[in-house]
């Protein structure tokens, strides 16, 4: 819209036009107050976006406080682009998940692309070189065509940047579900290094400094994203369409390698992405942190286009672009570097003391508006929150037992299901090596990098099983929680912090906030037990399409730090002869299983159990038996129980096992029931590791013939099968379902 | 020896290519910024992997006009080694320093994997190290890595026993499933997979090492000699 059919100030409160901007009725009489007027058509925009639901989290606000973010090493909690924490030698890890559902829904290609350029954004203007890229990826059941599309244009999008920039795409999670059918979920989580010195923040302080632009030219495009993304999908969201922005990888890896040479400047006070809201987040964010003002003119913004309005400036969300603060008179340094890596910069402003976004363009000004009431003042909402029904009943239920009168048929089957088969067809197309770190592939527990030249390593993991979440939400919270940490230590890792992308339906229907409210009970609790703060996060709601809501999906990435690569530890049986050990014993736990979604096509009933504290004293002891040198690999137990985990441990290894299973065999190796692991361990480690982790039990060997042979303890044979036959039907199912005809 | 290893705007794989040489080989090197005029001053020069200008146009197509790939041209035909691996690869086709072209993965997707080579030929400057017909494991990450010439040209190659390494599995398509090729002289060599990535033992191999020894022993020979 050009600046001349603009509707006047008095039209926007008159024709309510702030209501197709998200802004409802009691928000625009705040705004009113906040000025003391009305505000006009650029006004209302600044603060329809910062007060959207993805800038502002003002649904969410009051349940995220309750989340621990402290601990001895967290030097950076929630607040900043990402959270930071001390690895030790001066060195710190930088990382932060961030979701990029809405444009991937409608533009699965761009949208997933640019979710990659958002996160990265984030970590290197912390001064951080990323490292590492995961993601966390839901989609409805590969069988429909469109689920098919999605599922590939994601995958492409996430290689096509992540590949062309340069970090590797070292693993993630990928499941199916029908709940995620119209609304997929593309998370994606940025790691970096820092060195303590160098870390940045985003503030503009210092009045008279000026305010330089850097990176590519604003575009008409991504107007209204962070809008769009506070909203649910429907028909009309196909008309969005230009909500979505375009990524433009080579432009990023200029600014990626420029941002890491400005924070090195004496001169640099202070950088901000501009994601999502663009100018006007990273404007109005630094200087209300530094509680100073900024003044721009945006004659001097660099257009991709000619005749721009100052809203569609200030809105726009054009990829690959930075904005930095400088001491005056010190803007040369700045502008060099910039010039050396092909980058525009422009000097559009400067910071002012009084706390206010001040906007010029052609001649007039064409914004004053408080930082603060942007950047801070959006109004908190303590949504109505109501237990559901069904879930009291789900409660009384007894428990549902699976059928199985072929237990290799059932392993079969399960090894089968997309979410468990392998994922190989999607991390093939991602460049996981590329800066040589990567020291455990991704499709282990954990993706684990070393630290060049240091003798340590990190181990990540991403991690999220809804289904029980969809049962019980504060359970299934406590579990998210309990498994990212298991996938930790497996790799020999111990957990340092996590960040989270929490995705939800509408919060303003009470059963939805419910579920966040319950489910960010359960994560806290767990948090505070397994010593595991929350460094940062993103909330994304409003994931809902005309079939409802989404499962309560909060998306972990975890970070962990494994003191020395001799403790590296991966999930596959190492040599013939080593001891299987199968940690913790298995209950009734069907609910929200895959063997329940694969039998009856739905889920029901409870949750599987947790107990925080058993969950971990076995991860301390399983970690102290890696540390000790007594084990040869370590896989846990999660979706699909304990047969699949033995499968897996077998695959890519041409060794199979024998294993005794006790107690109820269907509840043993088909429930989902939570802290429980497969270890080996070399025959001379048997007595040590046994008094190390005291909750292990023998159950028999790896074998040098591949077949999986388990049996009862009376000796009665369960299941024989050939681990290749296995295996084959495990990474056959996926390649399979995309390339089958709906 | 000292290396130069060539930075354009987009390479990404120059850090690892820079690390291969001065941890995995220790010999001195330098990372020389696309800008350059010469790289006279170096002894073996190193095109690196990743997205040069974006791999906008064409993958290479824009790098081969870049400032330093005239000194480049210069030093390859008097008889420098000079290595491209993947996008340097890419650019040394382009520039014409070597025969043919590449083409999409026969699948249309980026591939990622550790790949099985065989040492089609071990008797060139940058292959001595290895026995003939050995089988390594040297990991590939490309989405244009299928090679094309025309079936002269193969001929050529063939005749001069030009294709250094081949896919033990033919996974992206490539004419007889050529994974590197030298020039006729055997001074310029380019190939798909990555040997920066297998230099040590962590990373699931060391495999690559040798193509850089052997660079190394292949000059330490004729610097003998002429001095």
């Amino acid at each position: 819209m050009s600046l001349l059919l603009e509707p006047s100030a008095e039209q926007i409160e008159q024709e309510k036009i702030y209501q197709e901007m998200g802004v409802k009725d009691e928000e625009f009489e705040m705004i009113k107050k906040i000025l003391g007027r009305l505000p006009n058509y650029t006004e209302i925009g600044l603060f329809s976006v910062m007060w959207s639901e993805h800038c502002s989290y003002k649904h969410s606000k009051a349940q995220l406080k309750k989340f621990p973010t402290e601990g001895e090493r967290v030097l950076q909690g929630p607040g900043e682009g990402a959270g930071i924490i001390d690895i030790g030698d001066e060195q710190a890890v930088v990382f932060k998940m961030e979701s990029h559902n809405h444009p991937s829904a409608i533009e699965p290609y761009q949208g997933a692309a640019t979710g990659v350029g958002g996160i990265l954004r984030d970590v290197f203007s912390m001064g951080a070189r990323p490292v590492a890229i995961m993601n966390s990826l839901r989609f409805g059941e590969l069988v429909k065509p469109r689920v098919k599309y999605l599922f590939e244009e994601v995958v492409a999008g996430i290689a096509g940047y992540g590949n062309c920039i340069g970090v590797p795409t070292v693993g993630g999670e990928v499941q199916f579900d029908p709940s995620y059918e119209g609304n997929p979920l593309v998370n994606a989580m940025c790691v970096g290094l820092i060195d303590h010195k160098d870390i940045q923040k985003g503030i503009a302080s210092g009045a008279g400094n000026t305010v330089i632009y850097v990176g590519a030219s604003t575009g008409k495009d991504g107007i209204h994203g962070a809008t769009f993304a506070s909203e649910e999908i429907s028909d009309e969201s196909e008309s969005k369409r230009p909500s979505v922005q375009v990524g433009d990888p080579f432009m990023e890896k200029l600014l990626l390698e420029a941002c890491l040479e400005l924070v090195k400047c004496e001169s640099l006070v202070g950088i901000q992405d501009m994601g999502a809201a663009g100018l006007t987040s990273s404007s109005a964010e630094m200087a209300s942190k530094a509680g100073s003002g900024i003044e721009m003119n945006l004659d001097t913004v660099p257009q991709r286009e000619l005749n721009m309005s100052p809203y569609e400036m200030m809105l726009s969300e054009s990829q690959e672009r930075m904005l930095l603060v400088v001491k005056q008179g010190e803007e040369k340094e700045i502008h060099d570097i910039c010039s050396h890596w092909g980058l525009h910069s422009a000097e559009i402003g400067r910071v002012i003391d009084e706390q206010r976004l001040v906007l010029w363009h052609d001649g007039g000004k064409v914004a004053d508006v408080p930082v603060d009431a942007l950047a801070e003042d959006a109004p908190v909402y303590y949504p109505e929150s109501r237990e559901p029904e069904a879930f009291r009943k789900r409660q009384q239920q007894k428990a549902w037992r699976p059928d199985v009168s072929d237990a290799k048929e059932t392993l079969t089957d399960l090894l089968k299901q997309p979410t468990i088969a392998s994922k190989e067809w999607v991390y093939d197309q991602y460049d996981y090596m590329v800066r040589t770190n990567t020291a455990v592939l991704p499709g282990s527990d954990a993706a684990v990098l070393r630290v060049r030249g240091k003798d340590k390593a990190l181990a990540m993991t991403t991690d999220c099983n809804a289904r029980y979440l969809g049962l019980d939400p504060e359970q299934g919270g406590k579990i998210v929680i309990a498994e990212a940490s298991r996938n930790i230590i497996c790799s020999g890792g111990l957990p340092l912090g996590l960040t989270d992308c929490l995705n939800y339906g509408n919060p303003e229907k009470p059963e939805i906030y419910w579920q966040f409210e319950k489910s960010i009970d359960g994560m806290t609790e767990a948090c505070k037990t397994l010593e595991t703060p929350v460094i940062g996060g993103n909330v994304s709601l409003y994931n809902e399409t005309q079939n409802g809501a989404i499962y309560p999906t909060p998306v972990v990435g975890m970070v962990g730090l494994i003191k020395e690569l001799a403790h590296i530890t991966t999930q596959e049986f190492k040599q013939p002869g080593d001891a299987v050990y199968i940690i913790g014993e298995a209950g009734e736990d069907f609910g929200g299983s895959e063997i329940q979604e694969m039998q009856t096509g739905s889920i029901d009933g409870r949750a599987p159990n947790l107990d925080l504290d058993t969950e971990y004293r076995r991860q301390r002891d399983v970690l102290k038996a890696i540390q000790e040198g007594m084990v040869q690999s370590a896989h846990d137990v999660s979706e699909g129980g304990l047969a699949v985990a033995i499968a897996e441990s077998t695959f890519g290894t041409g060794l199979g096992a024998e294993a005794v299973i006790a107690g109820d065999v269907i509840d043993e190796l088909f429930a989902e029931t939570q802290s429980r692991y497969v270890i080996s361990v070399t025959p001379e480690n048997r007595k040590a590791f046994e008094q190390t982790v005291p909750d292990a039990r023998y159950a028999g060997r790896v074998t040098e013939e591949a077949t999986l042979h388990l049996l009862k303890e009376s000796g009665e044979t369960i299941l024989q099968a050939s681990a290749k036959e296995l295996e084959n039907a495990w990474k056959g199912a996926i390649p399979c379902l995309v390339k089958s005809k709906a | 020896m000292k290396f130069a290893v060539i930075v354009f705007p987009g390479s990404n794989c120059d850090d690892d290519m820079y690390y291969a040489i001065q941890e995995g080989l220790g010999e001195p090197v330098d990372k020389v910024w696309y800008t350059e005029e010469s790289v006279a001053d170096y002894d073996g020069i190193l095109l690196p992997g990743g997205f040069s200008y974006g791999d906008y146009l064409r993958s290479g197509a824009i790098a081969r006009f870049a400032p330093v790939m005239a000194s480049v041209v210069e030093q390859a035909e008097k008889g420098k080694p000079v290595l491209g691996v993947c996008n340097g690869f890419q650019v040394l086709l382009e520039a014409g320093l070597l025969p043919g072209a590449m083409q999409r993965n026969r699948s249309l997707k980026f591939i990622c994997r550790p790949a099985r080579l065989v040492v089609a030929n071990h008797e060139t400057g940058f292959t001595s190290e290895y026995a003939g017909g050995e089988r390594i494991t040297i990991p590939v990450a490309h989405g244009e890595g299928n090679y094309y010439c025309d079936d002269e040209t193969l001929r050529d190659l063939q005749a001069n026993n030009q294709i250094v390494f081949t896919y033990e599995d033919n996974f992206n398509g490539s004419k007889e499933a050529i994974a590197g090729i030298v020039n006729k002289q055997g001074n310029v060599m380019g190939m798909m997979p990555h040997p920066e990535r297998a230099t040590d033992q962590i990373l699931g191999s060391d495999d690559g090492l040798k193509i850089f020894q052997s660079i190394l022993k292949q000059w330490r020979k004729s610097h003998v000699l002429t001095t």
